[in-house]
């Protein structure tokens, strides 16, 4: 508790007692981060699938397995922030309905579930039969067991996968929604805080989201191809970048719409979140999120729309957006996150947020959170290479 | 009719406002600022009836000074929640006026806390108060962040959300919460609002009595004489 005895000397102003503590750190900045690189790379992937955007398709698995390998963390940093991580069941079993936050098992699993892991198995489906055919040993076994013993590989079958991915793929995009528009509206429904309590909540973090998960894929694309020594598809990038550059716009307008909304009405809480966002915030507002994470991003984005240069040019310029948007975005979420903790309800005072190293709360399992996917994906990648999935494809026809 | 008839449903599940039940009592309170002087007995023994953990982090129910100065600053001060009463800061000569709000649950009838509760273990009581079931809180602190009046902690021991119960414990054995037994001046005051005869009834007829953050709709059931608008 020494901490909160050093936390008490940096009160600033007057604040409720109780609310010396952030009782949201790092781990809910990642939580909300996270599930929406999974909504966002979902969105890139049904963009190929359902809107026919062909020229993505060097993408279209990467995309989804993405997804996958961070859903799977997603849940992770949220149980372990629980005061008692062996009761979270209970969302499950008796949730209250009138808690926007009872709904997320049943978000998580339907996603998951029915969405993720049904899409990649019936597309992969074919490509296991057969690599559990050619392979030997431990690989042999585990393509086996994800076949779930459906081994037919008559075109009637094949057609039925196909169709069938199709219909959860539409399917999937609404969910994807309701995912992280759903998390938006953890946040959004808080009366009792001015920053967090917006209607344009849920659709800014679905929109950051999108940017995040397109940002992520094009990224995670690109270094892909550099480990496997093989020539990146420029028209893909092309494509990639102008989508992003699309939904960085609408994002930052309706980010933009919301502080705008904020300092034309200055309601009873204006002063102390103006206070917050040119004090406290000021370095991952306006810098991190918006000069890096946004502004940025838009002029390269927006310049090649103008004028495409080379590829030499290009490629870095592209990785190098990629990296901001991600760093931009996860600003985002902990200005949300922290930023709302900040100030005090009574409106008169700031308490502080110390990040430390170790522990539960700490960075460096905030770290561990955020590279856990990426392990998670490398074998993804392993076991089932979408590249290699091509080749079968190809072979078989 | 029909249509009004499926929506009903939906609204309730969205709606965080339960009806009281009219055979039951259904408690409020009622503090007069104008009687209160800041000497923190409420507080004190509040943590001591409750076991409220003693660091200056973790209140049940506590005391705010308010001072207005001559230049129409404000100056609110709650050193350890005011259990140790209080020392002025600011100079007589500035000091336009100066009162104490003591701070409590609200017990509100539309409660935020209890419509964010994921697993229904924070709870409204039939007498309409506030409670947490500390066997099945989750710890996910969703209910601390949806009280606007600041009156959540966590339990730095249990893991779990922690509040004013009003002395349930005691209200169940015919007894007065502690901090009302202990004020000095009769500041507090409670009763059911389904009893017309009651003090509370008394109390509201006679005064001219406010909550803290009405705008926000929580249907508070902490009434105060004497509120100034600085208070929040």
């Amino acid at each position: 508790m020494e901490h909160l005895y050093e936390m008490l000397k940096q009160v600033d102003g007057y604040i409720y007692p109780n609310e010396i503590e952030l009782h949201w750190g790092i781990l809910i900045v990642i939580y909300p981060y996270i599930t929406g690189l999974v909504a966002g790379a979902f969105i890139l992937a049904s963009l190929e699938r359902v809107f026919k955007i062909k020229v993505l398709r060097p993408t279209y698995h990467l995309a989804l397995l993405t997804a996958l390998a961070f859903l799977i963390v997603a849940i992770l940093p949220l149980v372990s922030h629980l005061g008692h991580p062996f009761r979270a069941y209970e969302i499950m079993t008796t949730p209250h309905l009138q808690s926007a936050m009872a709904i997320f098992g049943f978000v998580y699993l339907w996603y998951l579930m029915v969405v993720l892991l049904l899409e990649i198995w019936f597309d992969y489906r074919r490509d296991l039969v057969l690599w559990a055919e050619q392979s030997t040993g431990l690989k042999r076994r585990l393509y086996k067991i994800l076949t779930l013993g459906v081994t037919d590989l008559s075109p009637k079958t094949i057609a039925w996968d196909e169709k069938l991915g199709f219909i959860i793929t539409v399917v999937g995009i609404p969910s994807a929604f309701l995912l992280h528009g759903y998390v938006g509206f953890i946040f959004g429904s808080i009366k009792a805080n001015p920053w967090w309590s917006s209607v344009l909540m849920p659709v800014i973090f679905l929109l950051s989201a999108m940017v995040s998960g397109i940002a992520m894929v094009m990224f995670l694309y690109m270094i892909v191809s550099k480990f496997r020594k093989v020539k990146i598809d420029m028209a893909c990038l092309d494509e990639i970048g102008k989508f992003l550059f699309m939904v960085l716009i609408l994002d930052f307008t309706l980010e933009s719409l919301d502080q705008v909304h904020r300092i034309y009405e200055a309601e009873e809480s204006f002063e102390i979140l103006h206070m917050l966002v040119n004090g406290k915030l000021y370095i991952t507002l306006f810098i991190m999120q918006g000069l890096v994470g946004t502004i940025i991003p838009l002029l390269i984005l927006g310049f090649f729309r103008i004028h495409l240069p080379k590829e030499k040019i290009r490629k870095p310029l592209y990785l190098l957006t990629g990296l901001m948007v991600l760093v931009g975005v996860f600003f985002m979420r902990w200005n949300v996150v922290i930023g709302g903790q900040l100030f005090s309800k009574s409106f008169l005072g700031f308490t502080n947020f110390k990040l430390g190293m170790i522990g539960a709360e700490g960075y460096l399992m905030a770290i561990f959170w955020l590279v856990l996917p990426f392990c998670i994906l490398s074998f993804f990648l392993w076991l089932v290479p979408p590249w290699k999935k091509h080749a079968e494809a190809e072979l078989s026809e | 009719m029909v249509v009004g008839a499926a929506v009903k449903p939906f609204q309730a599940m969205l709606f965080a406002a339960n009806e009281p039940e009219k055979s039951k009592p259904w408690y409020a309170i009622g503090i007069d600022i104008e009687k209160c002087i800041g000497c923190g007995s409420c507080a004190r023994a509040c943590k001591a009836e409750n076991d409220v953990p003693k660091e200056p982090f973790f209140f049940r129910s506590w005391v705010e000074q308010y001072t207005i100065k001559n230049d129409g600053t404000l100056a609110v001060q709650s050193p350890n929640g005011g259990i140790d009463s209080f020392v002025q800061t600011v100079p007589e000569a500035e000091i336009f006026k100066s009162f104490f709000v003591p701070k409590m649950c609200n017990h509100c009838a539309k409660s935020p806390c209890v419509q964010v509760c994921p697993v229904g273990a924070t709870y409204e009581s039939p007498e309409g108060i506030v409670l947490v079931d500390e066997k099945y809180c989750i710890g996910c602190r969703y209910c601390i962040q949806a009280c606007p009046y600041g009156c959540r902690y966590l339990h730095p021991e249990k893991q779990t959300a922690d509040k004013c119960t009003l002395c349930y414990h005691r209200l169940k054995k015919g007894l007065n919460p502690a901090c009302f037994d202990v004020c000095p001046t009769g500041a507090r005051i409670y009763g059911d609002l389904h009893d017309m005869n009651s003090p509370l009834h008394k109390f509201l007829k006679e005064h001219s009595t406010q909550v803290l953050k009405p705008q926000l709709n929580t249907g508070s059931k902490l009434f105060y004489n004497g509120l100034s608008s600085e208070v929040r």
